[in-house]
C-alpha cells in the first residue's frame, strides 16, 4: 500500500521505534540500522561470557551505569559451587563498573517481571537483553529483543546495537476470553496455529478492539512466548492501560509509537479470543498445542506455577482461586514461585501463600530455576511436569526422557489437584 | 575461505536446549561446554565429531534461548561449518558474532546426507558434495556481516571501528 500524498508506505511499530533510534525519518525492511539503546540487561548466565568480551574491547566503562540491568536469576539463590562463581564474577563487575541496576538476592526477581515493575522499560525504549524472552517488554509497546552475550558486550559499551528491520504479521484481537481462558491461551493457540518458525525473523504485532480484555499481565505473557514462534519482538499497540502502568512504574518519560493505518505487514490474522479455549502445548515444541478437550488422560509428577510468563500476581491470584479449600493430589509436587519480591510479598499479605500451604503447594523464592532445568523442581526420567514456564523443548526441565506440557496458571493448578492435566471445570 | 569435512545431519528445530543443555550452564569454558554438545539428542555426537565436519540441518536450527554457549560449544566442538534450511534469529546471530561460519541453503540442507563429503567455499556460498556430485549456491552474507565476520566477530570490528 502506497501513502497518497508522499508515495511512500507506511511503517509498523517497529519500524517506527527502530527509525527513531537510528535517528532516521523512516527505515524499510530488510535495512541495517545501528539503533540507540534504552536498556541493556544481562543473566547470571549470560552475562559472565559478556564480561569476557567486554573486556576484549579495551574499554573501562559502560556507555551508561544507569541503562545497564544486571539481574542474577537463572541459579540464584546460587545452586552449586560453579553458579556461586559465575555470580560473583558479575557482581564484581557491577561493582567496577558502578551498574546501577544490579539486583542482588533479596532485591532480585525474574528478569522479565522485574524490569517493568521497577520502572526500567516504558513504551517506545528500544531493549536489547542476553536473554530470549526479552520480547517480553513489547507488552509495553517498547522493542526489545534477545541476543547473545557479545551483543551484550557491544551494547554496553557503545549504548548501540545493529539490527535488520524487520517484517511484520499483525493479529488483530476481537471478543472477550471466557473463563479460565487468558493471555498464555491466546499465545498458545496462536504458535500452535503458525508454527514454532511461524514468525521468524518478523514482528508479531498484537492490536484490535480486544486489547481492551487483556491485562497487562496478559499482554506480558504474550509477548514473552513471541520467541517461541521464532519472532524477533512482539509487540502490542499501547493503550490507556500501558499508559497507566507506565505512569505507575516510572518517572521516565515514554513515547507512544502507533503504526500507521497503510503499514505493510507480511500476513494478517484476526483472533477472535471468545473462541479460544484453554491450551496446553504438548512435548517437545510449543507448538504442539492441544485445547483441554482434546488432551486425554495425562497422568503428572509435578507442577510448576510462576518463570517470567506466568509468575505475576494474577497468575497467583488465579491459582488459589483454584487451590482454595482443595488438596494437591498425593502423586504431584506443586512448586508455585512468584516472580519477584513485590510479587512475593503482595501474595503473601493477600493470604494466597496460606491457600497454598494448606493445599500441600510449595512456596519458592523468585528464581527461574525449574524452567530451565537449573534448580527447584528437576524432574526424573519419565516423569512429566504441567508448566506455567514458556518451553517443553527435550531434557528442558530434566532428564532427556521426561516431559514438559506448557500451560496457563488455571490448568496447571487444576491439574495440581486433579493429578492428570484437567480444566477447572473438571474439579 | 573453505572449508572440507564431512557432514553430521539433524533434523528440524534443534534447539539451544538440545545442543547445550541448561544444566552445563555453570560454565562458560568452550572444552567443557563441548564435551556435552547435543548429548540429549545424539549422545554419540561428542565421541564421533572430527575436527573440520559439518553440520547439516533442517529449519529453524539454534531455536529457543539467547546462551552463546550453543555456538561456542558447537564450534569448540570442531564443527567448522553449519549448513541449513533457516537458522533462529538469535543463533544466527550469535554465529556471526563469535566467528562460527553458517549457510542458510535449503536445497543443500534437503540434498545433502549423512556422512556425504563437503566443500564450503564461504566466500561465495557455494556448497559443493563431493559424495554426490552435485553442487549449491547458499545465502551469502550482507556486505555489513561479512565486515563483522571478516574482523572475526563483532568484539574485532568495533575494536577496529574505535582504532
Amino acid at each position: 500500500m502506497q501513502n497518497s500524498n508522499t508515495g511512500v508506505r507506511g511503517m509498523t511499530m517497529t519500524q517506527k521505534i527502530l527509525a527513531a533510534h537510528a535517528g532516521l525519518d523512516r527505515v524499510e525492511v530488510g535495512q541495517l540500522v545501528m539503533a540507540r539503546l534504552d536498556m541493556v540487561l544481562g543473566n547470571d548466565i549470560t552475562t559472565p561470557v559478556a564480561v569476557k568480551e567486554f573486556r576484549k574491547i579495551g574499554i573501562d566503562h559502560v556507555f551508561d551505569k544507569n541503562k545497564i540491568a544486571i539481574v542474577p536469576d537463572h541459579f540464584t539463590p546460587n545452586k552449586d559451587i560453579k553458579s556461586a562463581e559465575q555470580v560473583k564474577f558479575i557482581r564484581e563487575f557491577a561493582r567496577e563498573m558502578d551498574i546501577v541496576n544490579f539486583f542482588e538476592v533479596g532485591q532480585m526477581g525474574v528478569e522479565h517481571a522485574l524490569l517493568p515493575e521497577k520502572g526500567l522499560v516504558v513504551p517506545g525504549d528500544v531493549v536489547i537483553g542476553a536473554d530470549s524472552h526479552t520480547c517480553t517488554y513489547g507488552a509495553l509497546g517498547a522493542f526489545s529483543t534477545g541476543v547473545g552475550s557479545t551483543d551484550m558486550a557491544a551494547g554496553m559499551a557503545m549504548g548501540e546495537a545493529w539490527f535488520k528491520v524487520p517484517e511484520a504479521i499483525k493479529f488483530e484481537l476481537k471478543g472477550k476470553p471466557g473463563k479460565w481462558v487468558g493471555g498464555k491461551d491466546v499465545i498458545l493457540h496462536i504458535i500452535g496455529m503458525i508454527g514454532v518458525d511461524g514468525a521468524l525473523y518478523k514482528s508479531m504485532e498484537f492490536t484490535g478492539e480486544g486489547l481492551v480484555h487483556l491485562s497487562m499481565d496478559d499482554r506480558f505473557s504474550m509477548a514473552n512466548m513471541a520467541i517461541e514462534a521464532g519472532a524477533k519482538n512482539g509487540i502490542f499497540e499501547v493503550d490507556e492501560k500501558t499508559l497507566a502502568y507506565a505512569r505507575e512504574h516510572s518517572e521516565r518519560q515514554y513515547k507512544v509509537y502507533s503504526a500507521d493505518e497503510d503499514a505493510v505487514y507480511s500476513e494478517s490474522y484476526t483472533i477472535d479470543m471468545g473462541e479460544i479455549k484453554p491450551t496446553v502445548a504438548f512435548p517437545p515444541l510449543p507448538d504442539k498445542a492441544r485445547t483441554i478437550d482434546k488432551v486425554g488422560d495425562i497422568r503428572i509428577d509435578q507442577v510448576i506455577i510462576g518463570s517470567c510468563t506466568n509468575g505475576r500476581l494474577e497468575d497467583l491470584r488465579v491459582a488459589a482461586d483454584i487451590l482454595k479449600g482443595r488438596k494437591v493430589h498425593r502423586d504431584v509436587r506443586c512448586i508455585i514461585i512468584p516472580a519477584t519480591q513485590k510479587i512475593w510479598k503482595q501474595a503473601m499479605s493477600e493470604g494466597l501463600f496460606d491457600i497454598f500451604v494448606d493445599a500441600g503447594a510449595a512456596v519458592s523464592t523468585p528464581t527461574c530455576g525449574p524452567c530451565l532445568g537449573g534448580h527447584m523442581g528437576i524432574l526424573a526420567k519419565g516423569e512429566r511436569a504441567v508448566a506455567t514456564t514458556n518451553r517443553n523443548f527435550v531434557g528442558r526441565m530434566g532428564h532427556p526422557e521426561s516431559e514438559v506440557y506448557l500451560a496457563s496458571p488455571a490448568i496447571a493448578a487444576a491439574s495440581a489437584v486433579a493429578g492428570r492435566i484437567a480444566s477447572p471445570d473438571e474439579l | 575461505m573453505k572449508i572440507h569435512g564431512n557432514v553430521i545431519k539433524y533434523g528440524n528445530n534443534v534447539d539451544t536446549d538440545v545442543i547445550i543443555p541448561a544444566r552445563y550452564l555453570n560454565t562458560s569454558d568452550p572444552a567443557e561446554l563441548a564435551s556435552h554438545c547435543m548429548e540429549d539428542i545424539d549422545a554419540s555426537f561428542v565421541s564421533r565429531v572430527k575436527k573440520g565436519d559439518i553440520m547439516v540441518a533442517g529449519r529453524n536450527f539454534g531455536c529457543g534461548s539467547s546462551r552463546e554457549h550453543a555456538p561456542i560449544a558447537i564450534k569448540a566442538s570442531g564443527i567448522s561449518c553449519i549448513i541449513a534450511e533457516t537458522f533462529a534469529r538469535i543463533f544466527y546471530r550469535n554465529a556471526i558474532n563469535t566467528g562460527l561460519p553458517i549457510i542458510e541453503c535449503p536445497e543443500a540442507a534437503a540434498g545433502i546426507s549423512e556422512g556425504d563429503e563437503l566443500d564450503v567455499d564461504l566466500d561465495t556460498g557455494v556448497i559443493t558434495n563431493l559424495t554426490k556430485n552435485i553442487s549449491y549456491k547458499g545465502v551469502p552474507f550482507p556486505e555489513f556481516m561479512q565486515k563483522i565476520i571478516a574482523a572475526d566477530g563483532l568484539i574485532g570490528y568495533i575494536r577496529k571501528r574505535r582504532a
